[in-house]
């Protein structure tokens, strides 16, 4: 059995083809014209960043050879072996390194918590329903970007110089940074609330704070959380880098094994921060699963 | 019709038939003790986690209140922005420039490398479970490390100088966009691939035909998104000595020469916003107001 296809007769077909055929061409003049320029972009911008392609083919076996080198133990009975043939050479420093990655979790906890905070109390100021007046929510907006914007190491470098090196300026800057990421995810949660309670406590003579705490934080708690421990686990990697500027946590003691070339100490940090942050990103991800459960059963 | 704010009908009404709607909504008016507990049990761990934090990082009161009192001192050196000469202003042009090509070939790289290799992580084009496993585990791990850290290893590999930021741009995009591009082939409508397979074709065309119509404009509008985040981590890997603005911003701040480091910092805000309307006007162009996230 053979299905009929409608066929147009050839003179309607060769028309039509021939619109098709000058749609596609256009299409595909637009594209290259978007890839011509791309591929100009690409060209400028890779004499602009100095990329010598030619160099990095010849360097790429040093590479490889870091890497290979980091995993390799330079003393010890097992000099020059894979570092798992002596793992107790190559952790030598681990109770030290422990002390550091603790301290680096405290680090973004702290920061976390504080920045939590502030954008728990700036949500509430700059979400579009749930501002006071315009001029309040527009400042707080701003200002949750400003300190979103500025990258947490800058702070950082500047909260050093102020408060001394240490875990201080470390939990500071994470937690300006934090406050502005976190009030702006907030807003946007708050933004998208059912806004009958609200309506029903103002209708009541509720004040402002009353509306805030009675109508809305019941509806919002939940993704908040989940925002903020998300949040934590970005800080978790943000704490890592401080002590590259002195400001606290394990960085300090990576740059030091990096910069002095103890290669084997690079491969034990790295492996003991990257080990970190797993177990972090799956706890905060258990938790959450939760606490979005626990929202949908009440 | 006023209504005095005191007295709300609504409020007599309610505090007339107190008796009646606490019988109605008991967990309400006596929420059960075990929640209570609990509710004040992960608070008190919460504070307590909090003010042994406080404790064992060294904060402490005097050089809050010190430091804070220098901040303010700093606050004020820094204004107005100024880079003294307009030689200076240039030289933090180019530092600029470079940043800003330092994330544009990192991201854009990352994302053709990472493109083969985001079919080859998701579970519909490649169900072999271990080779899935493996992939994901490599690319998690690349993720896992920071871009600072990445930029450090580079510029031991390298040397100094924007190349070894963008190597490590790179790097930490590549982990991502696999991730990310694999996630969204995994979402992807099966239908469009279904139906190229019955009517002939083979699974590389089911891939070219039936899910890169449907992922290529998810893709774009990611690879943009994170263009714009990019810019800003490209601004600091300069204080490793990996390139861009970062290395001049490092140095400000260390010799204190604040007006500078206003300035800097205002150049910054300006690239990352500018890069912000760009990438967003051209994802928008991709996928439709709507669809953005």
């Amino acid at each position: 059995m053979s299905t009929a296809v409608p066929r147009l007769p050839d003179h309607q077909l060769s028309s039509l083809a021939g619109a098709y055929a000058e749609a596609v061409a256009a299409k595909r003049r637009q594209l290259y014209i978007g890839l011509g320029l791309f591929v100009l972009a690409y060209i400028v911008a890779g004499i602009v960043a100095e990329v010598r392609p030619t160099t990095f083919f010849t360097n790429l076996w040093r590479f490889t050879d870091y890497i290979g080198r980091i995993f390799t133990l330079e003393q010890g009975a097992a000099a020059g072996r894979f570092v798992l043939f002596d793992v107790v050479e190559w952790m030598w420093g681990f109770d030290k390194w422990m002390k550091l990655l603790w301290e680096t979790l405290l680090i973004a906890y702290v920061g976390t918590l504080i920045g939590a905070i502030g954008g728990f109390a700036f949500s509430f100021l700059s979400a579009r329903n749930l501002t006071p007046n315009s001029t309040v929510g527009f400042l707080a907006k701003r200002w949750l970007e400003f300190f979103r914007t500025v990258p947490e190491i800058v702070f950082a470098l500047i909260f050093v110089v102020a408060f001394g090196l240490g875990p201080v300026p470390g939990v500071l800057a994470i937690a300006i940074h934090t406050f502005g990421a976190l009030g702006k995810q907030f807003a946007e949660v708050a933004e998208n609330i059912d806004m009958k309670p609200v309506d029903g406590l103002t209708a009541t003579g509720a004040t402002w704070s009353e509306c805030m705490r009675f109508a809305v934080v019941p509806q919002v708690l939940s993704n908040y959380a989940s925002y903020a421990l998300l949040r934590f686990e970005v800080n978790v990697r943000g704490a890592a880098v401080m002590g590259f500027v002195g400001a606290g946590g394990i960085g300090q003691d990576l740059v030091e094994a990096i910069r002095k070339f103890y290669y084997s100490d690079v491969s034990a940090i790295l492996v003991l921060i990257i080990a970190t942050v797993m177990i972090i990103d799956l706890a905060t991800e258990w938790l959450r699963h939760r606490l979005i459960g626990l929202d949908q059963r009440s | 019709m006023t209504i005095p704010a005191a007295e709300h009908p609504l409020r007599i009404a309610a505090r007339a038939d107190r008796d009646g709607l606490v019988q109605r909504h008991p967990e309400i008016f006596h929420p059960s003790p075990a929640r209570k507990i609990r509710a004040g049990l992960v608070i008190a761990l919460l504070i307590g986690l909090f003010g042994y934090g406080l404790v064992v990082l060294e904060f402490d009161g005097a050089r809050l209140v010190s430091g804070i009192g220098k901040l303010g001192q700093f606050l004020w050196f820094m204004l107005p922005p100024s880079t003294d000469t307009w030689a200076k202003f240039f030289v933090y042009l180019h530092a600029l420039a470079e940043t800003v090509a330092i994330a544009f070939l990192g991201t854009f790289t990352a994302a053709i490398l990472a493109l083969p290799v985001g079919f080859l992580v998701a579970k519909n084009i490649v169900p072999n479970a271990v080779i899935h496993f493996l992939s994901r585990r490599i690319v998690d791990t690349i993720r896992g490390v920071d871009e600072l850290i990445w930029a450090l290893i580079w510029v031991s590999v390298v040397g100094l100088g924007p190349f070894a930021g963008v190597l490590a741009l790179l790097c930490s995009n590549f982990g991502l966009f696999s991730k990310l591009f694999s996630e969204a082939i995994e979402a992807a409508d099966r239908k469009a691939s279904e139906g190229i397979a019955s009517s002939g074709g083979s699974k590389l065309h089911g891939i070219r035909f039936g899910i890169l119509p449907q992922v290529l404009p998810i893709f774009g509008s990611q690879v943009l998104y994170f263009f714009e985040s990019n810019t800003r981590s490209a601004t600091i890997i300069g204080i490793v000595g990996a390139g861009g603005i970062g290395l001049h911003l490092a140095e400000q701040i260390r010799v204190l020469e604040y007006q500078h480091v206003s300035a800097l910092i205002l150049m910054i805000l300006v690239t990352v916003g500018i890069i912000d309307q760009i990438s967003t006007r051209l994802r928008f162009a991709l996928i439709g107001e709507r669809a953005a996230p």
